[in-house]
């Protein structure tokens, strides 16, 4: 397929692809302590399963999915659990986490691995299974998969199921590398997709700047129906907003989902670790991790989860000169770290040790012109200064009216800024900011029902025991005891 | 130990069954203006504005009793959005009342408790469990912090004590990047 339909706005970043992109992916090194976090995905924290002294295989579940929207996390080594307590987590408050902390045997000692036969097994007990398995998006969204391989409610079957690879971020290289090495695994992951979602059409969308990828793709497509789209490599094609409009020149509804327009779309790297976990009993324990930047030797590493970040900047060959900021994430769309020491999550998709030139961003802020470029970018339709202007002064109801929530934060507004307002982090606050106040109103609500009830509660009693006192003969003052103000009256001894 | 647990849990459950079904069943029809102003204000229950609860409150502003600047928790965000509701011009909180301090929880030291009860009746949310001299406890979540609690305590062990932030109520703060002068 050679037409695609171009998403309104967009920038042409700078690409920085080649530093990390000419090595193959390198195996991580074990290291002999791994953290590793029981929240790696959206929804609930999983639940530990472990204790310290347990000794555990690799590929073992040390924590539990906990309720639906969750997944399963298991020991990437063989080893003893040290800890299971609260440690320094990758995120952008530097706040620690829920981790458990894994010394490894170096014996990387498998627990038995069962292949399931997808084809025989009710989609329900196989998504189980793929939760179980700790399968979530890897694009860097961390949605669980089994919840996206549920059309139920939403139609009856997909249009298109869309295979994401644009990887459209600079810097990162992670997507590039797994197609061209490991494509056959991808079209075997994407085979038990199409098996549960029944799409009419699968494709598969990558930037015209990964000529290799495109065509390992394509070999390993053969015969499978399977088209291998190339797309103009223009940020952010990668959003699966923009990737399904340049494929299928559809738009899902304000506030609606992609299903309600027949559409699903998965990381590239999802449908290898679901090959992985289905096809070979493997549940996901590595993730492939860009470490580039002002690092030595930038490259591609398959990297256990839960290895710290440091590790994996050392077996690059250290840091070189003149790195102001780790980032996690590409310089669009990530998050600059506290400290390096944090460990390597399903979320790592890369790791950016960023130097003075490529933090553009953070140059001197001077007044909103109303120059309109940002509005030019947004890819999201909307008027990016004007959302601008309400959250700076928090009017976050006419902030929201404007579809804050479309945003998908992919900075082109900031990148394009001519006085360097760092727009994102207004629509940042913005948001985080009515969350909260939606929680404090949902839980003052609360508090009124609770208190609603106690003095409804009180006054049924008082009036209860007016009607036995009525009954009985009063009994004699020493044997009640009144609290005053209270209505409360209790019985002595 | 485990006629204890079994008393709280049971207390829990019965205590939410009866929320919800109060709820339906004793739903009071009132002044909308009233029930609109008490949506806005915090619901900790604390009488700090000189009423007994935030519905008094709510309706003493509507009898022109009471000024919008007399709630400590719900703050100058709560001033602002009070003064919009009833198209008045937002003032500072009156400080008689009290200041806006972030959100603290009570926390009962179990090793001092001795089981009086006294704590749970002066909690205006029931946010207490605990039986007749059985070691009491807060849930935290239900805590309005109103530290109504803290007075009756004859042993003075409830502590008031600040939320912890941890990484799921963490928020991005407002961008501290200064505009430079054009
Ligand atoms: S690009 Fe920057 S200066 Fe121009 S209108 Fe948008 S916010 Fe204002
Ligand atoms: S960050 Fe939000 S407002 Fe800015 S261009 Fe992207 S979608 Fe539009
Ligand atoms: S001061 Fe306390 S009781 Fe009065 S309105 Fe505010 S929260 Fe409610």
């Amino acid at each position: 397929m050679s037409a695609w339909f171009p998403f309104h706005g967009g920038v042409k970043t700078v690409r920085h692809k080649t530093e990390s992109s000419q090595r193959p992916i390198q195996p991580g090194l074990l290291p002999s302590r791994l953290v590793v976090p029981l929240h790696q995905h959206v929804g609930a924290t999983a639940k530990p399963m472990v204790q310290p002294g347990d000794r555990v295989l690799k590929g073992q579940m040390i924590g539990q999915a906990d309720g639906y929207v969750s997944a399963a996390v298991h020991a990437p080594t063989s080893g003893r659990i040290m800890a299971v307590d609260q440690q320094p987590v990758p995120h952008p408050s530097g706040l620690p986490d829920w981790c458990v902390t894994l010394e490894t045997d170096g014996e990387d000692h498998w627990i038995e691995r069962k292949p399931l036969d997808y084809r025989r097994l009710h989609p329900s007990d196989l998504r189980n299974a793929i939760r179980n398995a700790g399968v979530v998006g890897l694009g860097g969204a961390v949605f669980p998969s089994a919840v996206k391989m549920n059309l139920s409610g939403h139609c009856e079957r997909l249009d298109h199921l869309i295979l994401n690879g644009a990887e459209c971020e600079p810097w990162m290289s992670c997507d590039d590398l797994i197609m061209r090495e490991r494509a056959a695994e991808i079209v075997a992951g994407i085979h038990i997709m199409v098996h549960v979602l029944n799409p009419h059409q699968v494709l598969i969308g990558i930037e015209d700047d990964k000529p290799e990828a495109i065509a390992a793709m394509n070999a390993a497509c053969a015969g499978t129906g399977y088209q291998v789209c190339p797309v103009p490599t223009r940020y952010p094609s990668g959003g699966a907003k923009q990737l399904t409009k340049l494929l299928t020149n559809k738009e899902a509804p304000v506030n609606g989902r992609s299903t309600d327009i027949g559409v699903q779309c998965f990381n590239v790297a999802t449908a290898y670790t679901l090959h992985r976990a289905v096809n070979h009993g493997e549940p996901v324990i590595s993730r492939i991790v860009t470490v580039t930047g002002q690092v030595a030797h930038p490259q591609n590493i398959d990297a256990l989860l839960g290895t710290a970040f440091a590790d994996l900047i050392a077996q690059c060959g250290g840091y070189s000169d003149g790195v102001e900021r780790l980032i996690m994430g590409g310089p669009m769309m990530g998050f600059a770290l506290h400290r390096d020491d944090v460990p390597v999550t399903k979320a790592t998709n890369c790791i950016l040790a960023a130097s003075a030139r490529e933090l553009t961003l953070e140059q001197p802020v001077m007044p909103c012109i109303r120059c309109g470029d940002c509005v030019d970018v947004c890819p999201a339709d909307l008027l990016p200064q004007q959302l601008y202007w309400y959250a700076r002064a928090k009017e976050f109801d006419k902030a929201r009216d404007h579809h804050l929530f479309s945003c998908i934060e992919c900075g082109c507004c900031s990148y394009v800024c001519p006085s360097h307002i760092p727009l994102v982090q207004y629509y940042r606050y913005a948001k985080n900011e009515i969350w909260a106040r939606e929680k404090e109103k949902q839980q003052a609500e609360l508090a009124r029902q609770r208190h609603r009830a106690r003095m409804e509660r009180l006054e049924r009693e008082k009036q209860e025991r007016e009607a036995k006192l009525r009954q009985k003969a009063p009994p004699s003052r020493a044997e009640l005891v009144v609290v005053p103000g209270t209505g409360i009256s209790e019985r002595n001894g | 130990m485990i006629v204890a647990i079994f008393t709280l849990s049971a207390l829990a459950g019965a205590s939410g069954l009866l929320l919800g079904f109060a709820a339906v069943r004793f739903k009071v029809e009132g002044d909308p203006v009233v029930e609109k102003i008490e949506a806005m204000l915090p619901q900790s229950q604390c009488g700090q504005c000189g009423y007994v609860g935030c519905r008094s409150y709510a309706e003493a502003i509507v009898a022109g009793e009471a000024d919008i600047n007399q709630c400590p928790p719900g703050g100058n965000n709560g001033i602002i959005a009070l003064a919009e509701l009833l198209g008045r011009d937002p003032k500072p909180l009156n400080a008689e009342y009290g200041a806006e301090q972030p959100k603290r929880v009570a926390v009962i030291d179990e090793q001092s408790c001795i089981g009086c009860t006294l704590c749970i009746q002066a909690c205006p949310v029931d946010a207490i469990l605990g039986a007749a001299k059985h070691m009491h406890t807060v849930i935290a979540r239900e805590c309005t912090g109103c530290e109504l609690c803290l007075a009756p305590c004859p042993v003075d062990c409830i502590q008031m004590e600040p939320v912890a932030a941890t990484i799921t109520t963490w928020k991005w703060t407002y961008p501290v990047a200064e505009i430079e002068a054009a």
